[in-house]
């Protein structure tokens, strides 16, 4: 489909999109469960830093650190990896090449009419962090807030399109499901999910930093947390847009050898 | 006039992964694979000039469903030609999609926690069909298909066949003109499959589309499809008018008599094969030729209350076909 269409198509699709997120809330808030880490590591690290500051983190540093963290997973995370999968593997992909629509922009369209349910809960997320670290632990330079929405939108897109490029291993393996969990296992510990990447010892976060995970939600959660000024917050973006391109490419290579195959041996 | 689909020659392959059960053999396969090549469709060739209504046949695993992917784009050929409505399906082209749809009974299109409306808007959207244009298709759709209020049910609490009523409606609603449906009346009670088969005439004669069908109730394709295509094992074993098609096969007709008092069967000998006889019933089976010459004689021999002529039912027709045609390739292996 010519993308002209497919911006004419879009208010539809996101419209029936979010009646589907609005018919699966119960999952929805089950999954919302699945994300409290944060909340727990904040109990943890804050315990820790009762005694004394942990680096420059102090609790209320915590605190807004791991609140954001929260309300970054809520806005950025994406199931392409499983949906794909699932569709691949039950022949539901069959239904989506039959529509003059590219699949990945469905695909798309669907996780971007899941915001606002996921804003929901981020807002009263981001309340409370408001309400007890102050405004004073926030970047007050509106420029940063700017640069913090590019980051916010490239996080999103690393998560969606690693999604997408393990989701086209499913026209290859039998599942590909599990090497979306081994991603999962580094997420956890190279993206600032447990703990700030800043508290890594330097030699581990110099190998942090070239890999996707940080920018895939810690770097949201430093800009917003005011570990940045201008120069630092969009060289590290620029950073980020380097890794999405580069999964874009991947991304792109994996959906056509994937639908290739597909188109070779069917499904 | 150019041929709405034609295919010629038309192979697809598929290298299958060999294996034999057991732990030895998984163990093997890991450093070694067995391969072998099916021939899903081996050298198909047949056109449909537009507005036919063409009923695909052949025995499970006789390459359908194959075809009918590799016509609507879903899967690339692996030799041969194939044009659908002037477009080189495999292109997966915009206008090539507004103009086909595939139905498939064993898979669905519509979203399982919302309503089937939802799904047509959804498909209003992607088609890019305008508000009084959608709202005229629906009516009519609704109409013919008596959807009534089910449009605004949760796909999940709908019956089977109300949801493929549904699923056909979202098929059509950008009135595509080539249709292909790959058993949509599988698992339907028989009043539900008359209702579809109704349905997709009416769609046929209404808007000229050109429909392709598969299905093994012969129901279907009796009442459907005055051509068919029959395949096996990849193969085309049979293209041409489905009376004609019975006539071949089985050049007889059924006789079935009803006397008014019991006969001894073997009163029946010189009247053709007797298929049955249950009390006062009996199913004679008789050549075509000769079919009045003895309709007349029982007449005037037994004391007949009814009587009804019909071809042998397509279902044995069918039958015969394919272990001909598979006594026809053994030969031909050996």
């Amino acid at each position: 489909m010519s993308l002209r269409n497919t911006v004419r198509a879009m208010p539809v699709i996101l419209k029936v999109s979010f009646s589907e997120a609005l018919a699966y809330r119960a999952e929805f808030m089950i999954w919302v469960l699945t994300t409290t880490m944060p909340l727990i590591m904040l109990a943890l690290w804050s315990a820790v830093a009762s005694e004394a500051p942990v680096g420059r983190f102090g609790q209320t540093q915590f605190t807004a650190y791991f609140l954001s963290t929260f309300i970054v997973r809520q806005l950025t995370s994406s199931w392409a990896a499983w949906q794909m999968n699932y569709e691949v593997r039950h022949g539901v992909m069959s239904m989506r090449l039959l529509k003059p629509i590219h699949p990945l922009w469905s695909y798309a369209a669907e996780h971007w009419a899941a915001l606002p349910m996921r804003l929901v809960v981020a807002i009263p997320m981001a309340a409370i962090a408001l309400a007890v670290v102050g405004a004073r632990q926030l970047p007050s330079d509106p420029a940063i807030w700017g640069i913090w929405c590019a980051s916010m939108a490239g996080a999103w897109l690393i998560g969606f399109l690693t999604g997408v490029t393990v989701g086209c291993l499913s026209f290859h393996l039998e599942s590909s499901v599990k090497v979306m969990d081994v991603w999962f296992a580094l997420f956890f510990m190279a993206s600032g999910y447990l703990f700030p990447i800043v508290l890594l010892p330097s030699a581990i976060r110099h190998v942090v930093d070239w890999l996707p995970f940080r920018y895939q939600l810690g770097l949201p959660v430093e800009i917003m947390t005011g570990a940045y000024d201008r120069a630092g917050a969009l060289w590290m973006v620029a950073r980020q847009w380097g890794f999405v391109l580069l999964l874009l490419g991947l991304a792109t290579i994996a959906w056509r050898t994937g639908i290739k195959r597909f188109e070779a041996y069917g499904g | 006039m150019l041929p709405m689909i034609s295919v010629s020659d038309l192979h697809k392959h598929y290298r299958v992964h060999n294996r034999p059960p057991g732990v030895m053999a998984a163990l093997k396969s890991l450093v070694h694979r067995d391969y072998k090549e099916v021939r899903a469709v081996d050298g198909i060739t047949f056109s449909v000039e537009p507005g036919e209504r063409v009923g695909f046949l052949g025995p499970n695993g006789a390459g359908k469903t194959t075809t009918l992917k590799v016509l609507s784009g879903l899967l690339h050929p692996t030799r041969g030609q194939v044009r659908v409505g002037g477009f080189t399906p495999k292109d997966r082209r915009d206008a090539f999609l507004s103009t086909i749809t595939l139905v498939m009974g064993q898979k669905q299109q519509l979203m399982w926690d919302l309503p089937p409306s939802e799904t047509f808007e959804l498909n209003r959207g992607i088609y890019d069909i305008s508000r009084s244009r959608f709202n005229e298709t629906i009516a009519e759709l609704s109409s013919w298909l008596e959807l009534g209020s089910l449009v605004s049910k949760p796909t999940r609490q709908l019956s089977l066949g109300e949801r493929m009523k549904c699923e056909l409606a979202a098929a059509l609603i950008h009135r595509p003109s080539v249709l292909f449906l790959d058993e949509p009346t599988i698992g339907l009670d028989v009043s539900m499959q008359s209702t579809i088969r109704a349905f997709i005439k009416q769609y046929n004669e209404r808007y000229g589309a050109t429909l392709i069908l598969t299905s093994h109730y012969m129901d279907d394709v009796t009442a459907l499809c005055p051509r068919v295509v029959v395949v096996d094992r990849g193969k085309l074993s049979y293209d041409g008018g489905l009376e004609e098609l019975v006539t071949r096969i089985r050049p007889e007709k059924r006789v079935m008599l009803r006397l008014d008092r019991d006969v001894d069967a073997s009163a029946w000998e010189g009247f053709g094969k007797v298929v049955s006889t249950e009390g006062r019933s009996v199913v004679l089976q008789v050549p075509n030729e000769q079919a009045s010459a003895i309709i007349t004689r029982a007449l005037d021999a037994f004391p007949v209350e009814d009587l009804t002529i019909e071809n042998a039912p397509l279902e044995e027709v069918m039958s015969e076909l394919f272990s001909r045609s598979r006594a026809a390739a053994e030969e031909g292996d050996t």
